[in-house]
């Protein structure tokens, strides 16, 4: 059992105090706020308590609860009732006046907001006799209670009479429990500390009376953001004098950002950052979603840490061996080294072109890959992490060799498609194993290959499996891993660890260097990781400078979150069996995914846009550099889509950022010959200045943790302070005014394009090259770029009075909606959403990869089946039985009749149709439907609508239980209608009439559905014209 | 007076013989329990679990300790979150709940509980109101709540949602 908590986070007060007041053994761990712990809350909740059996509480009353319940104490009405009442009628006044109290300084108004519940609690402690409110112990709900009130009532200022109340109050907080859980969070100093300010900044503002009290969370990517009030920080006086201290600090005594000299290589007494990206395969073109998942966030962080001064390295390279480069070479009829050739080539120009700047981009077919992943085979041999096994596979005898998943073809074992592949099926989307297909067929030579067993090598992860989950605890805990990354790591380290195979029958790849096995090659997911360390060594000979060196170096790994599994689990078991003192990943940095204009990318389909096709579309790098970060899914899957990333150029590129750096430029060289005017700071440029200086240091926050995405919205906050703050001072009329008017608008001109310029810096890793231009125009010191994100940041004036400033021109373009249209229509984007069906609801599980790679017969043959197969299996199970039960009504069927054709005793054929009623009800539950609403985790299978029509015992199946449907399908149906007529006799408005008749002609559609008609085609069509 | 209609329709569903008498208080309308061998009880979680223990069926609460809590939890959140939601919260209550529900068939697990009653009981206005889209965009929230809708004695006042189990878009043919 596991308690999250956060400093200053008053909920976490309560369940503290209840922990200790109950001594329920259980580990606390410190989180940050922004953590999200539930893995099924899409905001961060805390406190939260991980039950023993993987599910987390997040409630901090049914927390309490539960530790009380540990401890032996049933919970009565009474404390029920008091629980409810904090929950409910508390707990929004309390965050209501410490928002108010510690953000807004009105201490003032507090009792107004805290009144009503106060006194109520007062009143109903006096009608008590006992200590405490429910008796005369303390029970949980006084710890509760206490807990919440802790903040508000430890300042006496704020409340006043209510003595029976105090008197209470003052009773529970003498617990020991009580002290100590108020020091841990809020240092013992209630209203007074600093983390509960930090705290409360973070949390959206609460209306009285509304419940959301919990957690702020990420914003839903392509929500607008511009009127999002919850992001205004509540600056203090000092903040604000404090702003304008620094600001009067200038350039002068920060340092240079150095230039950057190949090899890098780790120095001493320097933050030594490596960075990877995972290795795009080298077989196909990479799409938006690669680009965004890997190499473009790493660029991002890399750019970042290097204005930030850390020595940084960025690698990366193609991805080479493999089965799918050898049946691309077949496809392309080239050999597999002149296909590697080719798409490296195809890889780099695309990064190339997107400005990722890699320190070196490599390839995986080198000698120094052999060299190395041979020593670390050797290593894993000789210290007896390796197993032997046989696995069955299939062979062609024709072609002479073992055929990988993807060179089987055959009939589907589950829906009889005959152009199943050897590890999924294009039909009907589950995984096959191959040698259970069909009639397979060897893709090459169109023979029936045979199965024969094969010796193959396993890592022996069990025997590795205690030394990873210590180095995970380490890493985890003190390192920036993403939550989509622990989770999946957890689940596979909680699931247990399997042998996993390592080679393959396989041409193309790393040899295996030991004798029993001369034919074989190293499996790529063994391989490809190690591609890391070669590359590296490609660039300099001493890359075991950064690859042996944990004590100096951290790692950041970069990928998508089907990754996950390899660079937390495998390959550090490979790494760790070796011996040899590598250096494993600090900071494992996944993405969810991008989906395009809600469907998937798919190259087959034509559907999406592939890194080679975006320079053609001729909108700038910088700007699909932009809306790809923008969308990065973090956290959460994104989707792209043209409309919206015409919107934000037009309105955040253009209209926010684009406008306030040309304006503050223009006003420059218009009303003062380019020369930066002198700055007389009132109050209110201070306050800009704070603004501003507040929102970099959440961007370095954010950065620093790599909230990529978050992170952009702090320049575009920016901006759109610059942007007020001209609105509001209109230096445009005030240069036409009197000598204070004229002083005031070259103020405000010399601060804004001071932030412009602090814009271009921040703006530096996302859009290089708009910095570049953006610096150039202001002529901006070389320096800037280092010192504005030196410590916490320091937005200094870096351009002074006087300084001269370079010709100012627009900086973006507007997209108009006839040029989005076209793209759309040419990269296939007005696909919709479909082909659902089709994909095994890809990748989403916590095991993606197991599913993905053709490794299903990469457990040894004598391991009973690993869960995603269980899961095939059971699937596969309930279609045979589908069948048989078919045939087996049938029959029965036939029997009922006749029976009454022989006119049988009554009980004889009651028996029998009471036999025909239960397979029916059986076929029901294979067709995956439930005739009663029983329903299981099967039922998430069950697609009736996708069974394919040719199989007519479905079909009946499907339209038996659809009549009940019809029937009350029916009545809606007739129910909608009469609602319609009556609106329309009402004269209503349109638009609602309009939504009414949208539920009509939807309520009928499910009819047609339901009656087995099908309305599709005729809609669609209808749609589309 | 949703909070009155609930609780008469638990009450039925609990097979309590003798209806009790509510009022309420506040402006939020807590209803309120007036019972003759005690004091009266506030708030309408308090008083359904009261009537759970008073209709014998304390597994309604939950088994274990660790169901108990999740039952409280889910009881709470209903409160808290579901009830007078704003707009813009609706999308986040179905995505967590969805994501929750995703290996679950009720709220405690596999156990139906008063949970499952009274998060069904607020959150229906929700769920009538979403497009088919949408409820096919939050799969298992819909399958948990049709299945809900048709537990035995559950669905008293309110009227029953449709929830299509074929796909109204099948793949293929565009």
């Amino acid at each position: 059992m596991k308690l999250f908590v956060s400093d200053g986070n008053p909920h976490c007060v309560k369940v503290l105090a209840v922990l200790e007041f109950t001594g329920v053994k259980c580990d606390v761990k410190h989180v940050n706020h922004e953590e999200r712990v539930v893995p099924y809350l899409s905001r961060p909740a805390l406190p939260a308590l991980l039950l023993p059996s993987g599910t987390h509480l997040f409630s901090p009353n049914s927390i309490c609860q539960y530790l009380i319940e540990l401890n032996g104490q049933e919970s009565s009405d009474i404390v029920n009732q008091w629980l409810e009442w904090e929950a409910t009628e508390l707990q929004p006044a309390v965050m209501h006046a410490l928002h108010m109290v510690v953000l807004q300084g009105k201490g003032a108004e507090t009792p107004r907001v805290l009144q009503g519940p106060l006194s109520y609690l007062d009143q109903s402690l006096s009608q008590r006799t006992t200590l405490f409110l429910t008796a005369e112990m303390v029970s949980v709900a006084d710890v509760v209670l206490w807990a919440a009130l802790y903040p508000i009532l430890s300042d006496s200022s704020l409340v006043s009479g209510n003595q029976t109340l105090q008197l209470w109050f003052e009773r529970v907080g003498m617990l020991a429990a009580c002290v100590s859980a108020a020091q841990t969070v809020l240092q013992g100093k209630g209203l007074k500390a600093e983390s509960l300010k930090t705290y409360l900044q973070r949390q959206p503002t609460t209306h009285h009376g509304q419940g959301q009290v919990q957690g702020r969370g990420t914003q839903p990517c392509n929500s607008p953001e511009g009127d999002d009030d919850d992001d205004d920080c509540v600056l203090s006086e000092e903040e604000i004098q404090s702003a304008a201290v620094t600001w009067g600090k200038g350039l002068t005594d920060l340092p240079m950002v150095p230039e950057r000299q190949h090899p890098i290589l780790p120095q001493e007494g320097k933050r030594n950052v490596l960075v990877t990206s995972a290795l795009p395969y080298v077989n196909n073109v990479p799409h938006l979603g690669n680009i965004i998942g890997c190499v473009l966030s790493a660029d991002v962080f890399a750019r970042y840490g290097r204005l930030r001064g850390w020595n940084v390295l960025y690698v990366c390279g193609t991805d080479e061996y493999g089965t799918a480069t050898e049946n691309k070479a077949r496809e392309e009829g080239l050999t597999a080294q002149q296909i590697c050739d080719k798409y490296h080539a195809v890889h780099a120009s695309i990064y190339q072109w997107f400005q990722v700047d890699f320190d070196f981009f490599g390839r995986t077919t080198t000698k120094k890959q052999t060299e190395i992943a041979q020593n670390i085979f050797w290593r894993l041999h000789e210290r007896g992490f390796l197993l032997e096994d046989i696995v069955e596979q299939l062979r062609c005898e024709a072609c002479q060799r073992f055929l990988a998943d993807r060179f089987v073809e055959g009939t589907c074992p589950f829906c009889s498609y005959p152009e199943a592949r050897g590890d999924q099926c294009d039909k009907c989307g589950k995984l096959i194993n191959a040698v259970e297909l069909r009639e397979p067929t060897c893709k090459v030579c169109s023979q029936t290959p045979v199965v024969q067993s094969s010796k193959h090598l396993f890592l022996d992860l069990p025997k590795l499996e205690a030394e990873l989950e210590q180095w995970l605890e380490r890493s985890t805990g003190s390192g920036d891993w993403t939550a989509n990354a622990k989770q999946i790591t957890r689940s596979w380290v909680r699931d247990g660890l399997k042998p996993r195979c390592i080679t393959r029958d396989l041409k193309w790849g790393t040899p295996v260097p030991h004798p029993d096995f001369s034919d074989k090659v190293f499996y790529v997911w063994f391989d490809a990781p190690i591609g890391y360390l070669s590359i590296t060594a490609n660039y300099t000979d001493q890359w075991e400078k950064w690859w042996k060196n944990p004590q100096q170096v951290e790692l950041y790994n970069f990928m998508a979150k089907d990754n996950v599994p390899f660079h937390s689990v495998v390959f550090p078991c490979s790494l760790l069996g070796a011996q040899d003192n590598y250096t494993l990943v600090n900071h494992l940095v996944a993405t969810e995914y991008l989906n395009y204009e809600d469907t998937k990318f798919s190259k087959s389909r034509g559907v999406g846009v592939f890194g080679d096709m975006a320079k053609d579309t001729g909108i700038p790098s910088d700007v699909w550099r932009f809306y790809l970060l923008y969308l990065r899914p973090e956290g959460q899957d994104s989707a792209f889509s043209w409309v919206d990333m015409a919107t934000k150029n037009n309105s955040e590129l253009l209209n926010n950022l684009g406008n306030f750096i040309n304006r503050a430029g223009m006003f420059v060289s218009k009303f003062f010959e380019s020369c930066v005017p002198a700055m007389a700071l009132q109050q209110e440029d201070k306050r800009l200045l704070a603004q501003v200086g507040w929102e970099l240091k959440q961007y370095i926050n954010l950065m620093d943790r790599v909230k990529i995405r978050d992170a952009l919205k702090c320049i575009l906050n920016i901006s759109r302070h610059g942007n007020q703050y001209i609105q509001v001072n209109e230096p445009w009329k005030k240069i036409k005014g009197d000598e204070t008017d004229r002083q005031r608008s070259g103020t405000v001109t010399g601060v804004s394009v001071n932030v412009a310029c602090l814009l271009s810096v921040m703006l530096q890793p996302y859009m290089p090259t708009v910095s570049h231009t953006i610096r150039q125009q202001l002529n901006a010191p070389p320096s800037v770029t280092g010192t504005l994100l030196q410590g916490t940041g320091n937005f200094v004036c870096s351009l002074p009075a006087g300084h001269h400033i370079g010709t100012v021109s627009p900086l973006f373009q507007k997209l108009e909606s006839e040029q989005i249209e076209s793209l759309k229509k040419r990269f296939g984007g007005q696909q919709p959403e479909e082909e659902e069906e089709a994909k095994p609801k890809p990748k989403t599980t916590a095991q993606p990869d197991v599913n993905a790679q053709p490794d299903v017969n990469a457990q040894p043959a004598t391991t009973p089946a690993s869960d995603p197969a269980a899961q095939t299996a059971v699937n596969g199970a309930d279609a045979e039985r589908a069948r048989e039960l078919t045939l087996a009504v049938a029959e029965q069927a036939e029997k009922v009749r006749t029976l009454k054709g022989q006119k049988a005793e009554k009980t004889v054929i009651g028996a029998e149709v009471t036999k025909l009623l239960e397979l029916k009800k059986q076929l029901s539950l294979a067709e995956g439907k439930d005739p009663e609403p029983v329903l299981t985790k099967g039922k998430k299978n069950a697609q009736p609508a996708t069974t394919p029509a040719s199989d007519p015992a479905a079909q009946t199946a499907v339209n038996g239980a659809d009549a009940e449907r019809a029937r009350e399908l029916t009545l809606a149906v007739a129910e909608q209608g009469e609602k319609v007529r009556t609106l329309k006799g009402q004269k209503a408005e349109k638009t609602v009439i309009g939504a009414e008749v949208t539920k009509l002609l939807e309520l009928k559609k499910q009819l047609s559905l339901a009656e087995g008609k099908n309305p599709e085609p005729v809609l669609t069509k209808g749609k589309k014209k | 007076m949703m909070a009155l209609r609930e609780l008469s329709s638990l009450e039925k569903s609990l097979g309590l013989k003798n209806p009790n008498k509510y009022c309420t208080q506040g402006d939020k309308k807590v209803p309120v329990l007036h019972s003759n061998n005690g004091p009266s009880l506030v708030g309408l979680v308090t008083i359904a679990t009261h009537l759970v223990q008073e209709a014998k069926r304390p597994e309604l609460l939950g088994g274990s300790a660790e169901h108990k809590a999740l039952v409280q939890q889910w009881l709470e959140y209903r409160l808290t979150k579901v009830d007078g939601c704003h707009k813009d919260d609706i999308k986040t209550i179905l995505k967590d709940l969805n994501s929750y529900l995703e290996d679950k068939v009720y709220l405690a697990g596999n156990q139906f509980t008063l949970a499952d009653t009274l998060m069904y009981y607020g959150i229906h206005h929700i769920i009538v109101d979403l497009a088919i889209q949408e409820k096919e965009k939050h799969m298992n929230v819909t399958r948990w709540f049709d299945h809900v809708q048709h537990y035995t004695g559950v669905r008293h006042h309110l009227p029953p949602v449709v929830v299509l189990r074929n796909r109204v878009y099948t793949s293929g043919h565009h």
